[in-house]
């Protein structure tokens, strides 16, 4: 597959580091991780973006998904990302508006939004 | 004739082939590097729309992407045989309630069908989505300033 996947948990929030192209063949592995974390409890996620070097809707939907996930155990799902290329389908779907988007993953750990 | 056409049985491993040529032969064709990215993406999103149709309505027929490089401008068609479907979002990327989208939701669906289509037609500037009772061919064009 061409996604890599690590979690690594910061206390109660946990870090998905993504790398390579969430696309329509490997949004299923993201969205597989995403499942997985919310069944063990974990519904204050980072998803750091990165690494990534592709992101289509299919994965904007698995990353849509994921916040609704979360936000019915009154979780969060924020996102680490400053490269334009990837945050332009985020712009032009609105979708920076529901997105807290960050800079860092250390931003991203200690915002209180 | 098309400069460059690719057909491709429709699996979502194979996107990515196409979304890997329609960039080269962009490239090749003179479209500014800075809208690459653009081809990119539109071309993954007309062919995963494509796809996701066969799935449903001709599993096993091939998706058909034509490439061709005309004196200032980069043309990319792909058409689908999937016949005559509605896409959702007809309204285009304005329709969408992006509060409404994410809502909490602990068993969430995808996206609404035509997502991909709708930001295709945001994202680039001349499109044509020709309906016919076969299939939908969806056209995209980039100023390209000639074979480099």
């Amino acid at each position: 597959m061409d996604l890599s996947l690590a979690t690594k948990d910061e206390g109660d929030i946990t870090v998905v580091e993504v790398g390579g192209e969430i696309d329509v063949y490997t949004a299923p592995k993201l969205r597989e991780q995403l499942i997985e974390l919310v069944s063990n409890g974990r519904y204050q996620l980072v998803v750091d973006m990165e690494g990534v070097d592709f992101l289509d809707s299919t994965g904007l939907g698995v990353l849509v998904g994921g916040l609704k996930r979360v936000r019915a155990h009154d979780g969060s799902l924020r996102l680490v990302c400053t490269q334009e290329r990837i945050l332009k389908i985020f712009r032009i779907t609105g979708l920076t508006k529901v997105f807290p988007i960050h800079a860092s993953v250390d931003e991203a750990l200690t915002a209180t939004d | 004739m098309p400069t460059v056409e690719l057909s491709f049985s429709p699996l979502a491993a194979h996107v990515r082939t196409a979304r890997l040529v329609a960039t080269a032969v962009a490239r090749r064709a003179g479209v500014e590097e800075a809208l690459l990215d653009e081809v990119r993406l539109a071309v993954g999103e007309a062919c995963s729309r494509a796809v996701a149709l066969h799935a449903r309505f001709a599993p096993g027929v091939a998706v058909q992407v034509r490439l061709t490089d005309e004196p200032d401008v980069f043309l990319v068609s792909v058409a689908d045989q999937a016949g005559d479907h509605e896409d959702e979002l007809e309204g285009g990327l304005e329709s969408l309630d992006p509060d409404d989208l994410a809502a909490p939701d602990a068993e969430p669906g995808p996206l609404p069908s035509g997502f991909g289509l709708a930001v295709v037609t945001g994202l680039v500037d001349d499109t044509e989505v020709e309906r016919t009772p076969n299939g939908t061919v969806l056209t995209m064009r980039w100023k390209a300033t000639g074979t480099v």
